[in-house]
C-alpha cells in the first residue's frame, strides 16, 4: 500500500508540474526549456519556510507567489526573442538557477536541503492533498483555455503579428502566462520537496526541464487531459522499471524526438485522428 | 472644423538605404472613402504599415481623430480605433473562420488580461461574427478552418474580421485582390455600403476599375513620393498618373 501512495503522489506532482509548463509552452506558444527552475525555486521557498518552523499550507503560497514572480521576470526578458531563440534563453535560466543555487551556502549549496518536514496530513492526507490540486490544476487549465484569455493565447500561439493587429497586448498575455504557468510549477516544486523532504541543486536540472517537456510534447501540447495522462504515466514509469530510472535521460530524449518527429500533436492529436478515422 | 479622420504629414520611411517614402503628406477627412493608388512598390503597403505601427518611419506624423498615434505599439494603435485588412491573408489557421472574426469581436474582453481572464463566454461575438461573414458574403464558411478556404474567400474574411474591431478608420489593402471579377464588384458594393454608412474607409488597391467607381477621391503614390491628392475624375486624367501608373507614354489599356 505504501508503495501505491508513493507513486499516486509522485504522479499528481508531476501533473501539476506538466500543467503548468502546459499552460506556457501549450497555450501561449511560449517554449520553455528550463521550466525545472520554477519547480526548483517552489520547492527551496517551501522547504526553507518550513525547515524554519513555517506549517506547510503557509510555505505553499509564497513558493506559488517567488515562482511566479521570477517567472514574469524571465518572460519579461524574454519578450524580445521567440522561437528558438526563447528556447536557448529559458535553457540559460534553468542552468542560471542550478549555478546560482550551488553556490549559496544557506540554501545547502551542493549538499541540498535534507530533514524538511512532512507536510502533516500523513501520507494518505498528503497524497489526497497532492491529487485535489492537480485536480484543482486540471479545472484551472480547463477555465483558462475557455476563457477570453485562452482565445487570445490561441492567437498569440498562432500568428503574434497578427494578434498584435487585434489589438491584443501580446506582452501582457505572453506574461501573464509566464506568470501562471511558473507559479502552478512552483506549487508542483513545493510538493515535492515535502514528498522526497530532501533537495538538491540535481533535483531540478536539464535533465528535468527535458523530461516535463517530454511529459507535454508525449501527451501533445496544448492538450489538457493528454498532458496530464502523459505526465502521470511518465512519472512512475522510472520507477516501475529500473531501465528507465538508468537511461532516463536516452529514454526521454528517444521519446522527445519520436514524437515531434512522428506525432508532433501528441497522444491526444493520435487519440482525436483515430476518432476521426472511425467516425468517417 | 473638427480634426479629419486620419492626418499624415511629412511621412519618410527608409529601409537602410532605401527611401521608401518620402515626405508624404494626405489626409483623409470626416468619412471619406479615399483610394490609394499607385504602381508596385510606390509604398502603399508602407504607408498602410507605417500608420498601424508595423514599420516606424523615420519622419512624420500621423494623426487619428486628431491625436498623435505615432508613439503607441501597434496593439494600442488598433485600439484607438484602427482596423486592417492585411494585403497577404494571415488568418489564424487553428480557428474556424467564425472564431477569426469573433476574437476581433471581441476586443472589448480581451482589453486587459485580468479581466480576459474571467469571462468565458463567446455566444454574442460568434453570432456578431456570423453577421459580418455574411455581410462579406462568406456566411457559409463559418465553421471551416483557414486552410481549406480559397484565397478569394481568405481576402474576404480579413475584411470581416477588420470590420468586427468596430474602427473609426478601416484601412484594407488591396482586398479585392485574387477576387474575380464577379466577387470583386461584390465586395466593392459592400466597401462602398459601409462607407455610406458612415465608416471612413482609406483603400489600397489596384482593381482601378472598382477604385474609380466606388471612391470619390484618389492620392497617387510613385516611387515613395506623393504624386497625386484630388477628385477621381481630376486625378485619373493627371498626365504624370498616367505616365506613372501606365507606362511613359502608354495608353490606358487596363
Amino acid at each position: 500500500m505504501g508503495y501505491e501512495i508513493t507513486l499516486l503522489t509522485t504522479m499528481g506532482i508531476a501533473v501539476i508540474f506538466a500543467l503548468g509548463l502546459n499552460i506556457v509552452a501549450g497555450f501561449c506558444g511560449q517554449i520553455s526549456l528550463g521550466h525545472a527552475a520554477f519547480y526548483g525555486i517552489g520547492a527551496y521557498t517551501a522547504a526553507m519556510l518550513t525547515k524554519g518552523g513555517t506549517p506547510f499550507l503557509l510555505a505553499l503560497p509564497p513558493a506559488l507567489m517567488l515562482a511566479g514572480a521570477v517567472g514574469v521576470v524571465v518572460g519579461l526578458a524574454s519578450l524580445r526573442v521567440r522561437h528558438d531563440f526563447l528556447a536557448i534563453t529559458t535553457m540559460g535560466v534553468g542552468f542560471l538557477f542550478i549555478g546560482i543555487v550551488r553556490q549559496q551556502d544557506w540554501l545547502g549549496g551542493e549538499m541540498g536541503l535534507s530533514g524538511i518536514p512532512a507536510a502533516g496530513f500523513g501520507r494518505v492526507g498528503f497524497m489526497l492533498f497532492v491529487l485535489a490540486l492537480a485536480a484543482a490544476t486540471a479545472m484551472l487549465s480547463v477555465h483558462l483555455r475557455r476563457s477570453w484569455m485562452g482565445f487570445a493565447f490561441d492567437a498569440i500561439a498562432d500568428d503574434e503579428d497578427t494578434a498584435q493587429l487585434l489589438g491584443i497586448d501580446v506582452a501582457r498575455y505572453k506574461l501573464a502566462a509566464f506568470a501562471v504557468g511558473t507559479a502552478v510549477s512552483g506549487v508542483a516544486g513545493a510538493l515535492y520537496a515535502h514528498h522526497v523532504r530532501f533537495i538538491d541543486p540535481n533535483s531540478f536540472g536539464f535533465v528535468e526541464s527535458v523530461t516535463v517537456l517530454a511529459m507535454v510534447v508525449v501527451g501533445g501540447i496544448g492538450s489538457i487531459w493528454g498532458v496530464a495522462v502523459a505526465a502521470a504515466v511518465l512519472s512512475i514509469a522510472p520507477l516501475l522499471f529500473q531501465v528507465i530510472e538508468d537511461y532516463k535521460l536516452m529514454v526521454y530524449g528517444a521519446l522527445l524526438f519520436t514524437m515531434m518527429r512522428l506525432c508532433p500533436d501528441g497522444v491526444a492529436g493520435l487519440v482525436r485522428r483515430l476518432r476521426r478515422g472511425r467516425a468517417g | 472644423m473638427t480634426a479629419p479622420t486620419l492626418d499624415i504629414a511629412g511621412l519618410t520611411v527608409a529601409f537602410g538605404g532605401v527611401t521608401a517614402l518620402d515626405d508624404v503628406s494626405f489626409a483623409l477627412a470626416g468619412g471619406e472613402l479615399l483610394g490609394l493608388i499607385g504602381p508596385n512598390g510606390a509604398g502603399k503597403t508602407t504607408v498602410m504599415r507605417a500608420i498601424t505601427g508595423v514599420v516606424r518611419p523615420g519622419h512624420g506624423r500621423i494623426r487619428v481623430g486628431g491625436r498623435d498615434i505615432g508613439t503607441l505599439p501597434v496593439h494600442a494603435r488598433i485600439r484607438a480605433g484602427l482596423g486592417l485588412s492585411q494585403q497577404l491573408t494571415r488568418p489564424f489557421r487553428s480557428m474556424t473562420a467564425l472564431d477569426n472574426v469573433a476574437l476581433a469581436a471581441g476586443a472589448m474582453r480581451t482589453r486587459r488580461p485580468l479581466r480576459s481572464l474571467l469571462a468565458s463566454d463567446r455566444r454574442a461575438e460568434r453570432a456578431e461574427a456570423l453577421r459580418l461573414l455574411e455581410l462579406v458574403g462568406i456566411g457559409e464558411v463559418a465553421e471551416q478552418r483557414p486552410d481549406v478556404l480559397p484565397l478569394g474567400v481568405l481576402k474576404r474574411l480579413e475584411v470581416a474580421r477588420a470590420l468586427a474591431l468596430r474602427p473609426r478608420l478601416l484601412l484594407l489593402d488591396e482586398p479585392l485582390a485574387g477576387l474575380n471579377h464577379a466577387e470583386a464588384e461584390r465586395l466593392a458594393d459592400t466597401i462602398l455600403a459601409l462607407n455610406r454608412g458612415g465608416l471612413p474607409i482609406l483603400l489600397i488597391e489596384h482593381n482601378l476599375g472598382e477604385v474609380a467607381r466606388i471612391c470619390d477621391r484618389l492620392v497617387v503614390l510613385d516611387n515613395g513620393l506623393l504624386l497625386a491628392d484630388g477628385p477621381t475624375a481630376d486625378v485619373l486624367a493627371n498626365a504624370e498618373v498616367q505616365d506613372a501608373y501606365l507606362g511613359r507614354g502608354g495608353h490606358a489599356a487596363a
